[in-house]
């Protein structure tokens, strides 16, 4: 016996088999992101005052991507509709619209999240105006790294050696032992990199660049004041800097004065961890999703051929989750960018 | 196993060739047993591995109830292999050891074990065949299921052998101690938890869809058999339960990866030194996630149990079953409400007194729908012509064992007693009586019951009451004073279990520890618990050897029964039915007035004295 109700939908419920299933599997999505919405609810309610990040996101990229994601959905039912007006060539097109659509959500939100990964908050020992964003000094940092590459060759070189020279020998000596240094891999610096380098690299100071405008403030508070006006009492201020239309502020800061550094990751503060998780599984959501489309106007093409209504149906079904997909966004924009 | 497959498929294959039209091309071996699309040997994969896991997860136990006999005794046989894995010496077992088996043996319990032996593989084996269906509506699906699931369980049955051992949170896994164990082991857990509940979900999505899509002709809800009922309000649990623990699953994963702080407070100290991390993040927000499944997930362990126990009773008393609509309206219900009681786990985080309350009453309510059903079994019992066998026997065993740890939940259902038995043996006692007396039982006698469906053959009934009796003594054995124990106050994480505690305290302090007498019962538990692992021999043994050596059952329904999984040739071929079923009446007409033979299948077609009686009715109307 064949499995019934793969095309054709059966009389007394009025579906065919998948568009049970993938309304079976959008209930659970509901679920696992309602749980992912109600975790950020409650992160944020019972977060110590004055600790909610707001502000932090660059609203008109994220609008943009909005009205990016709301165009994926109309043209994606145009397919659908194409297809049942039997015009596969609107379909193809349409399919890949929505595909070309997907793809710049994600080149989109690519951006943004390398733009994060390099915009650093840092804490100082400091009594006052110990908190402030920006990013290590760009020929600071270049030294650090190539000291570092370059020591830890000078290391593993003289392992190399000294284990040979061991092997060559009567080996009456234990062997050398390997060369111990902290693993870095300057993707991002955390503090424990930082402090470990200061150790490894022995430099006292670490050269900062900090943004004159806080680059968020805290859910609550007034809005972040502009350093340009503050006075300018940080200890430890050499010059004013402005380049590329940013004004900053050249700081060097003893390693031992540094409380704690990050850049705006997950493990900055449960503002970006929450936000990295959702947009994050988001993200997989619309990477998944435009394969499956581009799938079925790649390789299905003999199945419009001989059984149209099934492709239709796949196409169908795809858009349904597409759609979810959309409107998970649509919640995820105003709670993320706007709140 | 290699002998039943195969003997499967020799049958399974002079069907498809006798009736079948539809040319199936040859499929090889892999096609047929590895990467299978037929529900039926997809339920058997999932099968043997839950039964080798339920074998493992009990191993565990048993080397933690020694720990917990003879604290600080080297372990006999494994304890060196112990040590070897994780440290140690002497083969004592460290407490990290003991963390370990006592997170890994309810992982793989409730996991690997009860889940995907209750719902993926008697529901996949028996659910289409009872509603009529030639397979599971996506087939491809139900297989990347099973593998996802394989996968998973071999992530965290793998964590066992990486260095630092598995993990030691608990199979709660509470926040922050999860995150602050210094061992990758967590990791693999969550990764694999994750996997797993892809693998559930694709599972729970297919049921559901399968029995409402694909029941025969006639099929309506109402003329659907109990077992399939409870496995459609169990699906719908996984469906939409299992995905807040995905979600809490990678919160902590990430809380261990990338250092985020979701659950873990502001001022955290771990090991003496204050935790670099940015703080601000929720503990409690863990045990809501994990709770908003993990009580669902309970229903998920029994309702199965409970389809199969229906069907298994209703049977052998030869009588329809007590209440069928009660029943079904009972199941739903309890399926619902089983959302809005989780938080009865966690009265002592602090919630507030209005919470609460607000969960001791919906906790009182869902034991409504649950003693229900029980009546309803015990009055299907009524009046019956029981036919004692091994799977009766084992089904008449899960009501009282299944009271007892419903009962019992009772206190622990009001804040005010919880506080006291919370984390208890008492509570251990509990919930050990619904799942192992209770649904452990009820997947024998389902194993005993559909076994000639699936083989052609008996299973020894002989050495299936040996089982049974030694089974029933020794469960009792190991549980029963666990609640003495617990209302004495002993606490279930005790690694010594509770010598220390015991010792340290007297009455001249003016704190009383434990009695003496109650820590000795650790002795008489594990006895029982190490004579019921000897207790499942005769089952092993019967099991492998009723493959191919078993009495022969000589027709496709040698129970007798009503339902369309007897109605199809044995074992039944590749697409089910040999020919298009229609069902005609309800699932348990038995000892009915209208037939000399005291059954009619679903798809037997109306007698004439039926016809005769339904003009008869036509007419008075």
């Amino acid at each position: 016996m064949e499995i019934p109700y793969t095309v054709k939908p059966r009389p007394d419920t009025g579906v065919y088999n998948a568009k049970v299933g993938i309304w079976l599997f959008l209930a659970s999505e509901i679920m696992l992101f309602g749980a992912l919405f109600s975790s950020y609810i409650i992160l944020r309610i019972t977060a110590p005052e004055g600790t909610w990040i707001e502000g932090a996101l660059n609203v008109p990229i994220g609008f943009f991507n909005t009205l990016v994601l709301i165009a994926s959905s109309v043209t994606v039912v145009m397919a659908w509709v194409s297809l049942k007006l039997n015009n596969y060539n609107n379909f193809k097109l349409f399919m890949f619209v929505t595909f070309g659509c997907a793809m710049t959500f994600l080149v989109v939100k690519s951006f943004e999240y390398h733009e994060k990964f390099h915009h650093y908050e840092m804490w100082t020992k400091a009594d006052s105006d110990n908190r402030f964003t920006g990013h290590f000094e760009k020929g600071w940092l270049t030294d650090v790294k190539k000291d570092y590459n370059e020591k830890v060759a000078g290391l593993e070189s003289a392992y190399k050696t000294a284990l040979d020279e061991w092997k060559t020998s009567d080996q009456s000596t234990d062997a050398p032992s390997t060369p111990v240094y902290p693993k870095v891999t300057f993707f991002t610096l955390s503090t424990a990199e930082v402090r470990d380098l200061a150790e490894f690299l022995e430099f006292d100071t670490l050269v900062f660049e900090k943004e004159h405008k806080h680059a968020y403030k805290y859910a609550g508070q007034p809005e972040a004041h502009d350093h340009d006006h503050a006075d300018a009492e940080s200890e430890a201020h050499d010059d004013h800097g402005d380049h590329g239309g940013h004004h900053y502020e050249k700081l060097t800061i003893p390693v031992s004065d540094m409380q704690r550094t990050s850049a705006f990751i997950p493990g900055h503060s449960n503002y970006f961890g929450i936000y990295f998780t959702l947009t994050g599984l988001h993200a997989l959501h619309v990477f998944a999703g435009a394969c499956v489309l581009l799938y079925f106007v790649l390789f299905n093409k003999k199945m419009w051929k001989e059984d149209p209504d099934r492709l239709a149906n796949r196409v169908e079904v795809g858009g349904l989750f597409w759609h979810f997909v959309d409107l998970v966004w649509i919640f995820l924009f105003p709670i993320m960018y706007l709140l | 196993m290699a002998n039943d497959t195969s003997s499967t498929s020799a049958s399974e294959h002079g069907h498809s060739d006798a009736h079948d039209h539809h040319d199936h091309h040859e499929l090889n071996f892999w096609q047929k047993y590895i990467f299978s699309t037929d529900h039926k040997v997809i339920g058997i994969q999932y099968g043997i591995v839950a039964l080798l896991f339920l074998l493992l997860g009990f191993i565990l136990m048993s080397c933690m109830r020694w720990q917990l006999a003879y604290p600080g005794q080297p372990l006999p046989v494994v304890g060196n292999l112990i040590n070897d894995l994780y440290g140690g010496s002497d083969g004592i077992m460290t407490p990290e050891i003991y963390n370990m088996f006592g997170a890994m043996h309810g992982n793989i319990m409730v996991f690997l074990a009860i889940v995907p032996l209750g719902f993926a593989a008697f529901g996949n084996y028996i659910v289409p065949l009872q509603i009529g269906a030639p397979d599971m509506a996506f087939p491809r699906l139900n297989m990347a299921s099973f593998w996802l699931f394989f996968v998973g369980a071999v992530l965290i049955f793998g964590s066992l052998f990486i260095p630092g051992g598995p993990a030691q949170a608990g199979w709660t896994a509470y926040s922050p101690l999860a995150s602050a164990v210094p061992t990758d082991g967590q990791a693999y857990w969550l990764v694999g938890l994750v996997i797993l509940i892809a693998s559930s979900l694709l599972g729970a999505v297919n049921f559901i869809a399968t029995i409402i899509q694909l029941r025969a002709p006639g099929m309506t809800w109402m003329k659907m058999p109990f077992f399939c009922w409870a496995q459609f309000v169990t699906a719908f649990l996984l469906l939409l339960a299992f995905p807040p623990l995905q979600v809490a699953g990678l919160m902590q994963l990430f809380d261990i990866v990338f250092d985020t702080s979701f659950f873990l407070p502001s001022g955290l100290i771990v090991g003496g030194q204050p935790a670099e991390i940015a703080g601000g993040g929720s503990p409690v927000l863990w045990q809501h996630l994990f709770w908003f499944l993990a009580h669902p997930e309970v229903y998920v362990l029994i309702l199965p149990a409970i389809g199969m126990v229906c069907e298994i009773i209703s049977n052998n008393t030869r009588r329809p079953l007590w209440g069928y609509k009660t029943l079904v309206y009972a199941v739903l219900t309890l399926g619902f409400l089983s959302f809005i009681v989780w938080a009865h786990h966690m009265y002592l985080t602090g919630m507030g007194t209005v919470i609460s309350t607000f969960f001791q009453t919906t906790t009182m309510i869902i034991s409504i729908p649950s003693v229900i059903i029980l009546t309803c079994i015990f009055l299907s019992l009524w009046g019956g012509s029981i036919r004692i066998n091994t799977p009766m026997l084992f089904a008449l065993a899960f009501l009282p064992m299944f009271g007892i740890g419903g009962l019992t939940g009772l206190p622990l259902g009001f804040a005010f007693s919880d506080l006291y038995l919370h984390d208890t043996y008492y509570v251990i006692a509990h919930f050990h009586y619904i799942v192992a007396p209770g649904t452990i039982f009820a997947f024998f006698a389902g194993i005993y019951f559909w076994f000639p469906k699936a083989t052609g053959r008996y299973m020894s009934d002989y050495w299936g009451r040996v089982h049974f009796w030694l089974s029933l003594l020794f469960m009792n054995m190991v549980f029963m004073p666990m609640f003495l124990q617990g209302l004495n106050g002993m606490h279930r994480r005790m690694y010594d279990g509770g010598a220390t505690y015991a010792g340290s305290m007297s009455p001249e302090d003016g704190v009383v520890g434990i009695l003496t007498k109650y820590i000795e019962m650790n002795q008489t538990i594990s006895i029982g618990a190490w004579c019921l692992g000897l207790a499942q021999i005769p089952f092993i043994i019967n099991f492998f050897y009723s493959i191919t050596n078993g009495k022969k059952a000589n027709s496709d329904n040698p129970w007798k029964s009503t339902t369309l999984e007897w109605q199809t040739p044995t074992p039944p071929p590749h697409g089910n039915f040999s020919e298009p079923v229609e069902v005609f009446r309800g699932p348990y007409e038995y000892s009915s007035p209208h037939d000399d033979d005291d059954f009619l299948p679903q798809n037997h077609k109306p007698t004439s004295s039926e016809a005769e009686l339904k003009s008869a009715e036509g007419q008075a109307s």
